[in-house]
């Protein structure tokens, strides 16, 4: 009897072999995705790095959720898979996704990019969308696109709220050289501190842009960084906000994804620390109810009322996209309690200069890099392997001139952020936290 | 004669002397359908929807058309090949908790050689490097343990299970470098493709199916019908005896090792080249762990761990797919897997003991 069962358990996975090789080459499943123009059987699949527990990937839900309302779609027309990682698993679910009829399939992570582009090559009929990824335009590949947005518009507005904090705190005496003397470096300048992820064009086009937000306010400022090495580390963003603070940082900006730097600055604060908190993504009032001043925020919803409309009406979707403030796809969010007197007025205006183009964030008479101003900036948007030594070019891109009309002009090049420069002001800490 | 004596517990329990086969099914049978009970039980109260219709979405996560269908075999090949790979060590008693780790370093070995040596191998003998290093690696890992053990008797359970986290810190590591300024790895080679897995029949990892259906004959024979298999299960059974049957203990435990080390570096190979092209700390994705559960419930007989590799393959792929299609988080689907997994493990219990309760045990004594 044993003999006889693994005989044919022997036989069966022969057979199963045979039957894998003959079938899975992907066909069968092209077929399904024509004709789906006609908006009943219109869907729309959805890869996310997380699930609704994790602010980053919530931020898409509900984008995505909103744009569904508006354009009418019903639940059975968006296909999610939650918590797909970085890897050969993206590849899958988007193939699974165009299996069971999507015609638009929207990746949220960067790292889904390589995986993404692989299904694109191999199902031309299918839009595939990489949120965040950098090389659509120089892929090749016609169905392939991605798309960003110009947080780095609202972090300069978050910038000019904690700016006038800070001279709110100087001004009325309760932040000087004598009550807290390490926030001020030996040239009298007030110490500000960030927690960033990684040190990629993304994260430094950020800091860069909340740093002249504050200085715009604040001219005798400075600015420390500290890296996690990761996007959602609860306990090293707080480690980093503590040594921040313990450095003599008053303001902890943010690039990662966790409300570990918001309370672990309500904590010193609630210490006797004068400190303040502005966070990412989301409303950090209930984490850090005095400390916080605002959260700069993605609108998703903008991009997939436009992108999932588009897929829907037969249109093409825009390889590169990324808007700011004039198309309300990036905004700040409630002030706190303890922002300086007249920073909603100040902010309204600073929106609305950003929004007619009378102000540019990266303006080069604002900054100086290595004493000098900066009047040329070469960024080349090639597609590249690090693991070769030297690295080897991927996807070929242009190299082009980014310091236009006295600004260095920042996603509009491609979609995703490419701003490397180090400016003066700025220190990089060279360890991450531990 | 004391009064305790005739008050006669109300339950006790008891070994049972090998269970007929007949009744090994019977018993596995009811577990798989008190577990679908159960789940179905879960699935309503927690849903609202008909547990039938769910089951059937389940079914549908592995044979809902024929790409998912060889994701599946795929993804049993790679479960079964780390299973395989334990089956000597666990034979022989040896805990080696630390096939994660084997598997890892393994699948580091052939990536580094992939990076290193892609642009300047012939693609034969790039493949050959990489082969031969991704055992050698997964080899160290097992021999390490095997030898502390053999020569000191250092604790293999805790040994393997810290070689896990050496693995993985090495990993995290040469992944941070090799990323350069960009944010992910993403696939090694992109430009190249070199040292990825030729296509067979339409599909790289249909020469993972190959290699692993190899090995899996390979083991059996290896175990049931070689000298060498027979030592090892001599040593698992008893050292003492072996020693007394003059088989060399300390090598019979460290050759063991370092098979079935190499085979689970093999493992890394195949997932690196054949199936993801990439390297990461997730690249196991706990199956070192999961293969535990499957070489003991086979009992070490590699053709019964394919059932048990593709029950639970099978399992997870349904279980992700009724989250997909009811939008349902992770854990709902993690619940669903759990409960059966747990049945099917409460199983072997009723296999290996039997329950006896009052009233029928007076009468056996009667006859």
């Amino acid at each position: 009897m044993k003999k006889f069962i693994t005989f044919i358990l022997a036989a069966a996975m022969v057979l199963s072999l045979a039957a894998c090789g003959g079938s899975s080459s992907g066909s069968g499943s092209g077929s399904e995705t024509e004709g789906a123009t006609a908006s009943s059987d219109f869907k729309v699949g959805v890869i996310l790095v997380g699930d609704e527990t994790e602010g980053y990937s919530a931020a898409h839900i509900d984008g995505i959720k909103e744009a569904q309302k508006e354009l009418g779609l019903s639940d059975d027309q968006i296909i999610w898979k939650y918590k797909v990682p970085e890897s050969q698993e993206c590849y899958e679910a988007a193939v699974d996704l165009v299996g069971q009829g999507c015609s638009l399939i929207i990746s949220n992570s960067y790292g889904h990019q390589t995986f993404m582009v692989q299904a694109a090559q191999e199902y031309p009929d299918v839009t595939f969308v990489s949120m965040t990824g950098d090389f659509a335009a120089i892929s090749g590949c016609d169905n392939f696109k991605n798309a960003f947005d110009n947080i780095y518009e609202a972090r300069y507005v978050s910038g000019v709220v904690a700016g006038l904090k800070l001279q709110e705190l100087m001004n009325d005496g309760t932040l000087t050289q004598e009550t807290q003397p390490d926030s001020f470096d030996a040239d009298g300048n007030v110490k500000v501190g960030y927690v960033g992820a990684y040190n990629y064009a993304e994260v430094v086009s950020g800091y860069t842009a909340f740093y002249l937000g504050i200085k715009s306010v604040v001219p005798n400022s400075v600015m420390e960084v500290l890296y996690t090495n990761s996007w959602f580390d609860i306990d090293k963003e707080a480690a980093a906000a503590e040594s921040l603070i313990a450095n003599g940082c008053v303001i902890i900006g943010q690039h990662a994804d966790s409300t570990g730097a918001p309370s672990a600055t309500q904590k010193e604060k609630d210490n006797g620390r004068i400190c303040y908190s502005v966070g990412y993504n989301i409303d950090m009032l209930e984490t850090a109810p005095t400390a916080a001043l605002t959260s700069p925020t993605n609108n998703w919803s903008v991009y997939y009322k436009y992108a999932i409309g588009a897929a829907m009406n037969g249109e093409d979707i825009d390889t590169d996209w990324s808007k700011g403030f004039a198309d309300d796809a990036v905004g700040i969010t409630e002030l706190g309690p303890e922002c300086a007197e007249g920073t909603q007025e100040k902010v309204d205006d600073v929106i609305s200069q950003i929004k007619d183009g009378s102000l540019k964030v990266f303006d080069t008479s604002t900054f100086t890099v290595d004493g000098q101003p900066v009047t040329t900036a070469e960024c080349d948007l090639s597609y590249m392997d690090y693991t070769q030594n030297p690295p080897e070019v991927i996807y070929q891109g242009d190299t082009v001139e980014a310091i236009v009309d006295g600004a260095f002009s920042e996603s509009t090049f491609r979609s995703a952020p490419y701003f490397t420069l180090r400016i003066d002001g700025i220190t990089e800490d060279a360890e991450p936290v531990q | 004669m004391s009064k305790t004596q005739a008050k006669e517990p109300f339950m006790r329990i008891a070994k049972r002397d090998q269970a007929s086969f007949g009744k090994k099914f019977t018993v596995r049978a009811v577990a798989i359908v008190l577990a679908l009970v159960v789940d179905a039980i879960f699935i309503f109260s927690v849903t609202g929807l008909n547990p039938l219709k769910v089951y059937g979405v389940m079914f549908q996560g592995s044979f809902g058309n024929s790409v998912r269908f060889s994701w599946m075999l795929r993804d049993l090949v790679t479960l079964l090949c780390i299973s395989v790979a334990l089956a000597p060590a666990f034979k022989m008693r040896f805990w080696n908790i630390g096939a994660e780790g084997q598997v890892l370093i393994g699948g580091l070995a052939t990536a580094l050689v992939m990076v290193e040596f892609g642009n300047s191998l012939p693609t034969p003998l790039l493949f050959l490097v990489m082969v031969v290093s991704s055992i050698v690696a997964g080899g160290i890992w097992g021999f390490l343990p095997a030898f502390f053990k053999a020569n000191w008797n250092t604790n293999e359970t805790l040994f393997t299970l810290m070689m896990n986290y050496v693995a993985t810190s090495l990993v995290a590591s040469a992944t941070d470098i090799m990323r350069g300024t960009a944010s992910s790895l993403g696939k090694l080679n992109m430009s190249t493709q070199a040292g990825w897995m030729p296509m067979f029949l339409g599909q790289r990892y249909n020469v993972n199916i190959l290699v692993v259906l190899i090995l899996t004959i390979l083991m059996y024979l290896y175990l049931k019908f070689s000298k060498q298999g027979y030592e090892l299960s001599v040593v698992g059974e008893s050292e003492n005896t072996a020693r007394y049957a003059g088989i060399n203990v300390k090598r019979v435990t460290i050759r063991t090792m370092i098979i079935s080390g190499a085979i689970c570096g093999l493992a890394g190979f195949l997932i690196v080249s054949g199936k993801d092209q990439t390297i990461a700390t997730t690249s196991a994705g706990g199956q070192g762990f999961t293969a535990i559960i499957v070489a003991w419930l086979a009992k070490f007989n590699t053709f019964y761990m394919a059932l048990i590799s593709f029950l639970l393959v099978f399992l997870s792929r349904g279980a992700a797919e009724i989250a997909s299609t009811y939008d349902l988080n992770d854990f709902s689907s993690s619940i669903i897997e759990g409960i059966i997994l747990f049945f099917i493990l409460g199983s072997e219990f009723f296999i290996n003991y039997r329950v006896i309760f009052r009233g029928s045990e007076s009468k056996e004594v009667a006859q």
